[in-house]
């Protein structure tokens, strides 16, 4: 039995695996049973000020190898984030949770981080980075480091909690960015977030998504993000919640090494259901002993000696 | 469109056949087998208007149909389609009924849940199980599938209305009470409004008999990513924990028959 522990801006997760933004997640007692069936933490979907409305169905599907998605971040806003999430969660907290929000100005960005901050999350992550609300909202403000800054700089400003930042691999740079980030105040970052997708039925001659494009997740992506992951903390050795395309515990494994401190998972449910989140852990423990790994966090940025 | 083999996208077939059931509904005939049973749901896509999910009325293995009211955007779109138009669709997905030899089922329909409860009995009858088929709806244009409910052998049929325009007039449920009185049924299966199921649950409870409802939550994904259905407080998802749950199960759960979530998540009370 390794000690699978692991600190993240002072805040202490039991295993490194949290879920990541966007999947299940929709109520409170949704994000307990993710923490029952073995995740060392939690992240909420994109919360907004205002009730957001997403994108038309089909928003999902997948292959063995690949899955697209286009909800379109839809959520019920902050107030039902601080009357009902937070409140049902935070009773006997079972394990940390990240709240994810998102905004479509840099205000709003802003003003949001105070309200998220009252609801008393442990880490306040910043959705900088979805493919998926191009139409409605333009370019993710991860998609220019300058923009990245000055955002993450404004929410800076209204909260003391840990502060950080969900990056788009749709850059040419993605370390420059998160450098960029990291000037203005990031205490860490969340990498990957979806990579851009299109899938047409070749039948009906359609996208098969009613948004037409999506973010691309799944297996499939795992050395996107193993290289992203990589270059970041390369680039800034700050702690990195890292995700994309990881199933199995040598997945989690893999990306620690490349500098994750924490590992989320969000697909992984389509493939293994809530359960893998214990089966991974369990995996990554089976690792660690039969490599000597006495203490997970030993291995962070192990490929990086 | 493979599930078991992770493959999600959707199978696009061709309208086969479509039959008017009452004045709202309509039973759409695809000729493929998705291999479901009673109880389980596909997802339905209409290109370019929305995707659905929807009970499977019917599936002998060679041919499948769902049975459709037309209720909203969705629905309508597929009320206006022709025979040769095609959908997309994926599944079978989800929880069925179980039974078996030496079972006798009471089936307890509202609405156009009687669909599901007619392949339930049509699978049932080849085994030679009993069955007591009750539906209920608010008046006798509204009841579904009854011709077809006449046809299967060793199914007593008990029909009720609102208004007293077909049957006993009252809810299906006081029929049920009834029924179960008799004492012969070990199982009771439901599917229909949530109120109603609750009632039946409850019905079923007290006479000391075992029930299984089909529960209706609002879903996107339908295969277990979204958690769009997530139920309270457990937390479980409809659609691959259900949608067929167990009485024993549901009935200490704090929104069971009070209150559902929409499209963003938010407590709507029935």
């Amino acid at each position: 039995m390794a000690n699978l522990s692991v600190n993240f801006c002072d805040v202490k997760f039991e295993n490194p695996t949290v879920l990541a933004s966007g999947i299940l997640g929709v109520t409170a007692s949704n994000l307990r049973n993710v923490i029952r069936n073995g995740a060392g933490g939690v992240t909420t979907k994109s919360i907004w000020l205002k009730e957001h409305v997403g994108h038309k169905k089909p928003t999902m599907f997948g292959t063995k190898e690949w899955f697209l998605n286009a909800v379109g971040l839809s959520d019920a806003g902050i107030e039902k984030a601080k009357d009902e999430t937070f409140p049902e969660y935070l009773k006997d907290k079972p394990a940390p949770i990240i709240a994810n929000i998102v905004e479509s100005s840099m205000e709003g960005f802003a003003e949001l981080t105070e309200k998220i901050d009252a609801c008393n999350p442990d880490i306040i992550e910043l959705n900088l980075g979805c493919p998926n609300v191009e139409d409605e909202h333009g370019k993710p403000f991860s998609c220019v480091a300058a923009d990245a800054e000055k955002v993450t700089k404004m929410c800076r400003e209204r909260t003391k909690k840990p502060l950080i930042i969900k990056l788009s691999p749709n850059v040419s740079d993605i370390a420059e960015v998160a450098k960029a980030c990291a000037s203005s105040g990031a205490d860490g970052f969340c990498a990957i977030n979806t990579l851009y997708g299109m899938a047409i039925d070749i039948t009906v001659r359609k996208p098969i998504l009613t948004n037409k494009s999506g973010g691309l997740s799944g297996p499939g992506i795992k050395p996107s993000a193993v290289k992203a992951v990589y270059d970041i903390y390369k680039a800034t050795r700050l702690p990195i919640v890292a995700t994309g395309g990881i199933t199995s515990g040598e997945d989690a494994i893999e990306i620690m090494m490349a500098g994750g401190r924490l590992v989320g998972m969000g697909t992984m449910v389509y493939y293994r259901g809530v359960e893998g989140f214990g089966e991974v852990v369990k995996e990554m423990d089976e690792w660690c002993d039969k490599n000597g790994v006495k203490n997970i966090e030993d291995i962070i940025g192990a490929a990086h000696n | 469109m493979d599930i078991a083999n992770y493959d999600s996208r959707f199978l696009i077939l061709p309208i086969k056949k479509i039959i008017d059931e009452n004045s709202t509904t309509k039973t759409f005939v695809f000729e493929h087998s998705l291999g479901g049973n009673p109880g389980q749901f596909l997802m339905m896509w209409i290109p370019g208007v929305d995707e659905k999910p929807m009970s499977i009325a019917y599936d002998d293995g060679k041919e499948f149909w769902i049975t459709v009211c037309n209720v909203g955007e969705t629905s309508n779109a597929l009320h206006g389609l022709k025979e040769g138009d095609k959908v997309g669709v994926r599944g079978p997905l989800g929880t069925s009924y179980e039974f078996g030899k030496g079972d006798h089922l009471a089936l307890v329909a509202g609405g156009y849940g009687a669909a599901p409860m007619y392949f339930v009995a049509k699978q049932a009858v080849e085994k030679g199980i009993k069955i007591e088929f009750l539906v209920g709806a608010r008046n006798e244009d509204l009841l579904l599938y009854i011709d077809k409910i006449k046809d299967l052998e060793g199914v007593t049929l008990h029909i009720s209305t609102d208004d007293g325009s077909a049957g006993h007039k009252g809810y299906v449920t006081e029929v049920l009470k009834e029924v179960l009185a008799e004492g012969n049924v070990n199982k009771v299966f439901t599917c229909g409004p949530e109120v109603m199921m609750k009632v039946v649950g409850q019905v079923a409870d007290y006479a000391k008999v075992e029930s299984w409802l089909s529960m209706e939550k609002y879903m996107k994904c339908g295969i277990g990513v979204c958690g769009q259905c997530a139920i309270d407080d457990t937390g479980d998802l409809v659609c691959t924990k259900g949608p067929v749950m167990s009485w024993k199960y549901l009935q200490n759960l704090p929104e069971m028959g009070k209150y559902h979530r929409d499209a963003q998540g938010k407590k709507h009370n029935f």
